[in-house]
């Protein structure tokens, strides 16, 4: 019955049209062309695919009736960070996100999509800009494929084999990485000191060696410390002919120091809080950077573009930089594997920054950085709760409710009943359960005094 | 305008557009982010000061604009790009560019999904967990197989995933010593090797029989007690569907190993065949290609894998699961090989396929399995009248399914004219750039078109129309191809081995300020 | 960047081709081949290359030697150039290849362009060796040799890029010629001489997407690696010759005598430039052995070409499954469909080869390829 509608996404379905190419062909139907596929390997059923909602009224019905089963950020006061922030989303970046030609392009050359090639060409040239350095590719599919990503080069670089990584790390940034080093690459966590909540430098030492590829810290770390050693850690790295990579929240760069000042020689982290909504972590774009030496760019896996001239005199064109390193050129042969990543969200990436510029990348960071000092100071002033690692945050901190007697789980379901999602609950066996209860606490510039003050008031309530 | 016909006047955009560092002007401001509150302000001082020697000195060299510059910046340089919704994109094969419904982007819109953090409690995002349910059964009834995760950010991302849970299967026995070989054919995906490459197999590439399959009798000769597994495609990426992939897949289970099935140019068998009936373990499809969701210029994407039971314990976590009365997210897989990628996925495209699927219900998307071959069938049986253009085995007596891959070695031969320049020159039609082929380019001078069921007669006639005044032109005027495109937004590239030269490249404005401009 | 190029033509080349001779070497050949009715293709063909650097001519600095070595058709197109060398002569011989290779090296070409075949390849080789840069336009019966550009039109555009661009590279090509008398009398006895340096052609498509494989020196570099690391304890290794096999040479650091085939066991080489006896010989006291070949020239060939040394008698103590093939996957990608061709001088072991092999294309990476005749 469905049937006697032609659908609107196929217009050869239209029984006219249909004809025409089959006669054109001096066929009956698509069983003449499949009949090169021989019957047992035919599926003889019907998938069971619900009857299609052909209106498109219908449809937005359908699907919004279930979006409406979810509870958002914006309806509740979301405290939750740790890779993915609710920060403000500007007007242009969805506007320019959402255009057709960015939103349906692909793998053209840039004979046909130059916009798009200048779009992550500057993009690139941004984040550069944030990072102090001059090579940076096209988006990683996450923070934690980048990590993996810089590792491997440096592997490769360095012909070692041994990755130590801060012991704060993201435990799901771990998980993949952990995965994507196999077989070859071991991994070695470093511890981080209790109080600081940094890390531990003379772990650092003792595991340290001439099997060292790369040493991997969070800046600021995945529980909020700003990682005040990071010159310190390359200084160390380096003596032993260690890469250093670092992994940076590209939105604390507006006030934080350039990760090529202090020694890093290969940066990641994401872009999703550079204009690109959480969406329930599908806003994850990794991003990855280096100095512009051969060494480095030769390693890299991933698509790089690059501007060049055009046979028009003093016209910009575009084109991939050194394409035989990749997988695409080069199959096996290449580094790693490249794929379809996270383009668009790299482009809307570049429009936040340009609209943000120095200034207002200077005005985010400092914002944040206040709100969290106010907030620190209100919670830790609460009976039985405590901020760790105090006074060093950029727009994390983990709250320790051990002496409350209750678990974080009670406290964030009671939270929850006053409309407020409690941070990350480092308890869970995925987290840091030696932690005991305490969990990280997130905080952006859409954040007021007053959403700070509720948060103030209802743990004095619940703790 | 006459329908189905070359767009003879194209003038694509041409914005002369500076890089947007040269549109700077100091003091400028395109933004102002959400103010602090003084009492804020007041209390805690100045906090940059916390940052001890992790302070920034010096702001950084962003450009200053406008908001007016930045959004006519944008505007401008999305004009000059060739997105498939707005051209006729039967140019990208292997990559089924389909019409990407508005409906769906509503959707992505909509703060009821926008705004959801993934860690939020799976009470408070329930909708969104019955969306990758629902959409995970979806996979399993086009696959057939048992099992599916959405959490792979693209195809190649599901394919290493298949990779690094067949290095888990045989690590689990002990055995990844011996069972250390990968095989593959050359016309797969390159990711069926470059994946398993990464995940640190030896990797064995099957060349096709003289009428383009896979030389059977090479994967016997290849296949052994060391095999890991096979990685292939079907149909490759030339268009023939291998009608002995079970036989493959017998003399791969034979010798003990495991059968992954990329499934990326799976458009054309919505319905029609399985991983299933072949006997594959292991499989994906490219969410973004064969299930309507925008390729975003390359991203963001998904790799929905699917998987037998026996593969399941190696699965990555989470998997979003359904109890009954509520979904959650399965973290309980005693053997995974961990996340892949941070969180459940890249969800806005699960969200927006999910929408396709029940837009298109069961009859519609065999139907457009079957427009889509009936498209390609026609365009090639047009443009093989086309002279200086054949196709790969092209007289080997099989019919092609939903693409083919052409050769322009004939008109190169004759007029000194490749298919790059061809690719340049249909630009100048408002066509965009075509897929030539992933290398090696085994076929010379290669050309590979997918005409998916998005694209109408009218559509399929206009791309013949254009390809014949372009050969047409090479053999009366090639220089008119070699110095193409003449209507595009930029001109042809006139020293492409400087993007090749580690004193020339420049991946960004500080570098080619710092290698072009500064002398 | 390139600026000064040196043209050599070898008039005579390809001459006993057209009229079946299977080579043209030798005076009384090239005497038969007129006789014949046979066509100087020569100069056409390096008319062909040359009309591609009309446009640089200005540019350019042109040296070559008197008449139909290059004079004539210069002055054709209107180049200026200097002519080395004595007054023009009727009759030119081989030894005025090796001459004007020697003079066009002490101008300091940067390039040798050169029309001829295996034999004229093999004169400037003779010459020059491998320091000077070369580039051949094909022009001889016997085209073996890596040294060529795919076609004279070909030869004439990669040089305009030299001109035009700063950097390139560069890579070795193996200089292979046959004993035409033996040829003729039906039996192949194909040589390898050396190697001459010429320009690396793959970087020079318009369009880097154009472009092959990863690029040519990693790969050997890559393919070395591997075939060293899994090198077993106590087995003899026969190392036939090759660019692609020498690198296995460097790799352990021993002098490899570039042509012949070196014995190898624990790492260490055993004998340099082995003839059959001394394979056999060694076949007797390490009776656990591999061979490694490479694809030899253009023509698909494993045994039977330049590495007669591993005989038919050798390959059957050997065992096939005992065969290792190394080569570039570029090399194979021409005749995808051409299988490798093995000519031991024995049907028997010929057809015992037949088969599939797991060609070694690049570290822990293979290929299967067949191996068979070219009537298969």
């Amino acid at each position: 019955m469905s049937k006697k509608f032609v659908h609107p996404y196929i217009p050869n379905g239209a029984p006219e049209l249909m004809e025409q190419m089959l006669k054109e062909l001096n066929i009956s139907s698509s069983e003449d062309i499949f009949k090169e596929i021989p019957k047992h390997l035919r599926f003889q059923g019907r998938m069971n695919i619900p009857e299609p909602k052909l209106s498109e009224y219908e449809l937005k019905r359908h699907v919004e009736g279930i979006l409406k089963k979810n509870q958002t950020t914006s309806d509740n006061l979301s405290f939750l960070g740790g890779g993915t922030w609710d920060h403000y989303v500007p007007a242009v970046c969805d506007t320019i996100g959402q255009r057709d030609e960015f939103l349906s392009a692909y793998v053209g050359d840039a004979y046909s999509d130059h916009g798009k090639y200048q779009a992550l060409f500057e993009s690139s040239s941004m984040i550069g800009d944030l990072l102090k350095m001059e090579a940076v590719s096209t988006p990683t599919y996450d923070w934690a494929n980048a990590i993996g990503i810089a590792a491997r080069m440096a592997s490769r670089i360095n012909g070692r084999k041994e990755v130590l990584v801060a012991g704060s790390m993201s435990p799901s940034r771990f998980s993949v990485i952990n995965n994507y080093l196999k077989p070859e690459i071991s991994l070695i966590k470093i511890a981080f000191d209790k109080t600081t909540g940094l890390m531990d430098l003379d772990d650092l030492k003792r595991k340290l060696s001439d099997k060292t590829s790369s040493v991997y810290f969070e800046n600021p770390t995945y529980f909020g410390p700003v990682e005040h050693q990071g010159e310190k850690i390359a200084e160390m790295a380096h003596a032993v002919g260690a890469e250093v990579i670092a992994g940076v929240d590209p939105s604390s760069l507006g006030v934080m120091k350039a990760p090529s000042d202090y020694g890093v020689d290969i940066c990641v982290g994401d872009l999703q809080p550079l204009g690109i909504h959480m969406q329930y972590g599908g806003g994850l774009s990794g991003y990855i950077a280096s100095r512009d030496e051969e060494k480095y760019v030769a390693e890299y896996p991933t698509l790089l573009f690059g501007v060049t001239s055009t046979l028009q005199e003093g016209e910009y064109g575009f084109g991939h930089v050194f394409y035989e390193r990749t997988s695409y050129a080069s199959r096996e042969k290449g580094k790693d594997f490249i794929g379809t990543t996270t383009s668009l969200f790299g482009i809307i990436a570049g429009v936040y920054l340009a609209l943000m510029g120095p200034e207002g990348m200077r005005e985010l960071g400092e914002g944040i950085m206040q709100r969290v000092a106010y907030a620190v100071e209100q919670i830790d002033a609460i009976p039985n709760v405590k901020v760790l690692y105090k006074d060093n945050f950029f727009k994390e901190f983990v709250i320790d409710f051990n002496e409350t007697g209750k678990t974080v789980e009670t406290i964030h379901k009671a939270l929850k009943t006053m409309g407020i999602f409690g941070g990350i609950d480092l308890s869970c066996s995925r987290q840091f359960p030696e932690m005991g209860e305490a969990a990280i606490y997130a905080i952006t510039e859409k954040m007021t005094k007053e959403d700070i003050d509720r948060l103030v008031t209802a743990l004095r309530k619940v703790c | 305008m006459p329908k189905g016909k070359a767009r003879n006047k194209f003038q694509q955009a041409r914005w002369e557009e500076p890089i947007i560092h040269e549109l700077s002007n100091k003091g400028v401001r395109g933004l102002i982010p959400p103010r602090v509150e003084a009492e804020i302000q007041a209390t805690t001082g100045k906090v940059l000061d916390n940052l001890k020697t992790m302070r920034r000195e010096e702001a950084p060299e962003l450009p200053e604009v406008s908001q007016k510059t930045v959004l006519s910046h944008w505007l401008r340089l999305s004009q000059e790009t060739m997105g498939s919704n707005i051209g006729n994109d039967i140019s990208e094969g292997t990559c089924t560019m389909k019409y990407n419904p508005r409906i769906n982007e509503e959707f992505a819109s909509n703060p009821l999904f926008t705004d959801l953090h993934p860690m939020q409690d799976e009470d408070t995002v329930q909708g969104m967990l019955e969306i990758y349910y629902k959409f995970q059964n979806f996979m399993k009834e086009v696959s057939g197989l048992d099992h599916c995760s959405l959490q792979p950010g693209g195809g190649n991302h599901a394919v290493y995933t298949a990779a690094s849970m067949i290095r888990q299967y045989w690590s689990d026995r002990g055995a990844l010593d011996t069972r250390d070989e990968i095989i593959t054919t050359i016309f797969s995906h390159p990711s069926d090797a470059a994946t398993p490459a990464t995940a640190g197999f030896k990797i064995i590439t099957i060349y096709p029989d003289e009428n383009g399959i896979p030389d059977i009798e090479a994967i016997r000769a290849a296949a052994s007690e060391r095999t890991a597994a096979i990685f292939m495609t079907n149909p490759e990426d030339i268009g023939i569907y291998n009608p002995r992939v079970d036989e493959v897949v017998k003399i791969i289970h034979d010798v003990g190993g495991l059968c992954f099935y990329d499934q990326a140019n799976a458009n054309a068998f919505l319905g029609v065949a399985r991983a299933r009936e072949a006997g594959f373990d292991m499989c994906h499809f490219n969410v973004h290609k064969t299930f309507g969701t925008p390729h975003g210029c390359s991203g963001p994407g998904t790799g929905a894998f699917c998987c037998l039971d026996r593969m399941y314990p190696y699965m990555p976590v989470p998997v979003v699961d359904f109890d009954n009365e509520k979904y959650f997210l399965n973290y309980d897989i005693p053997k995974t090989i961990g996340h892949v990628r941070d969180y459940a996925g890249v969800s806005g495209v699960v969200l927006k396929a999910y929408a396709w699927v029940m837009s298109m219900g069961h009859d519609y998307m065999r139907q457009a399995a079957d427009v889509s071959v009936i498209n390609n069938n026609y365009l090639e049986k047009q443009i093989l009248q086309i002279k200086g253009i054949t196709s790969a085995f092209q007289d080997n007596g099989i019919t092609r399914q939903e693409q083919v891959r052409y050769s322009f070695e004939k008109l190169k031969e004759d007029t000194d004219v490749g298919t790059d320049d061809v690719n340049a020159r249909i630009v100048d039609f408002g066509l965009p750039s075509y897929w030539t082929s992933h290398h090696p380019w085994v076929i010379p001078e290669p050309m590979t078109l997918e005409p998916c069921e998005t694209y109408s007669l009218d559509d399929l006639n206009e791309y013949v129309d254009v390809l014949r005044k372009v050969v047409d032109e090479a053999y009366s005027d090639p220089e008119l191809l070699k110095t193409a495109p003449h209507a595009s937004s930029s001109h042809r590239r006139n020293k492409p081995e400087e993007l090749d030269d580690p004193d020339k490249w420049a991946l960004t404005w500080r570098a080619y300020q710092r290698k072009h401009l500064s002398n | 960047m390139i600026q000064k190029i040196g043209l050599i033509i070898n008039p005579v080349a390809g001459i006993g081709g057209s009229v079946g001779l299977k080579g043209s070497d030798g005076e009384e050949i090239q005497k038969k081949a007129i006789a014949l009715g046979a066509v100087k293709k020569a100069n056409i063909r390096a008319e062909t290359a040359l009309k591609e650097l009309i446009p640089f001519q200005d540019e350019i600095e042109l040296f070559t030697y008197p008449g139909d070595m290059g004079e004539t058709i210069c002055n054709k197109l209107g180049f200026k150039v200097k002519v080395l060398g004595d007054a023009a002569k009727e009759k030119t011989t081989a030894e005025d290849t090796k001459l004007a290779a020697a003079d066009m090296r002490e101008q300091a070409v940067d390039i040798i362009l050169f029309a001829g075949g295996d034999g004229t390849a093999r004169d400037i080789y003779t010459a020059v060796g491998n320091n000077t840069l070369v580039l051949g336009i094909p022009a001889g019966v016997k085209i073996h040799s890596g040294v060529y550009a795919l076609n004279p039109r070909s030869a004439g555009k990669l040089i305009a890029l030299m001109i035009q661009n700063d950097t390139f590279e560069t890579q070795e090509a193996e200089v292979m010629d046959i004993d035409e008398d033996a040829f003729r009398r039906g039996i192949v006895t194909a040589k390898l001489y050396g190697y001459l340096k010429v320009p690396y052609a793959k970087h020079y498509v318009q369009n880097m997407k154009s472009g092959g494989v990863a690029g040519e020196k990693l790969t050997l570099e890559r393919i070395t690696h591997y075939i060293i690391t899994t090198m077993l304890e106590d087995v003899l290794y026969i190392v036939g010759p090759g660019t692609t096999t020498r690198g296995i040479a460097e790799e352990l650091g021993y002098d490899n005598t570039l042509l012949g085939v070196d014995l190898i066991y624990n790492k260490k080489v055993i004998k340099n430039d082995a003839n059959e006896k001394d394979v056999l010989s060694s076949l007797e006291r390490h009776p656990h052995a591999k061979i490694i070949v490479t694809v030899i020239g253009g023509q698909n060939y494993i045994f039977g070409r330049g590495n007669q040394q591993i005989s038919a008698e050798v390959i059957k103590r050997v065992g096939k499954e005992n065969i290792i093939i190394i080569s570039t996957q570029d090399k194979l990608n021409i005749n995808f469909n051409v299988p490798l061709i093995v000519d031991t001088g024995s049907p028997e072991v010929d057809d015992y080869l037949k088969g599939y092999y797991r060609i070694v294309v690049g570290y822990e990476d293979m290929i299967m390829y067949k191996v068979g005749n070219y009537d298969d």
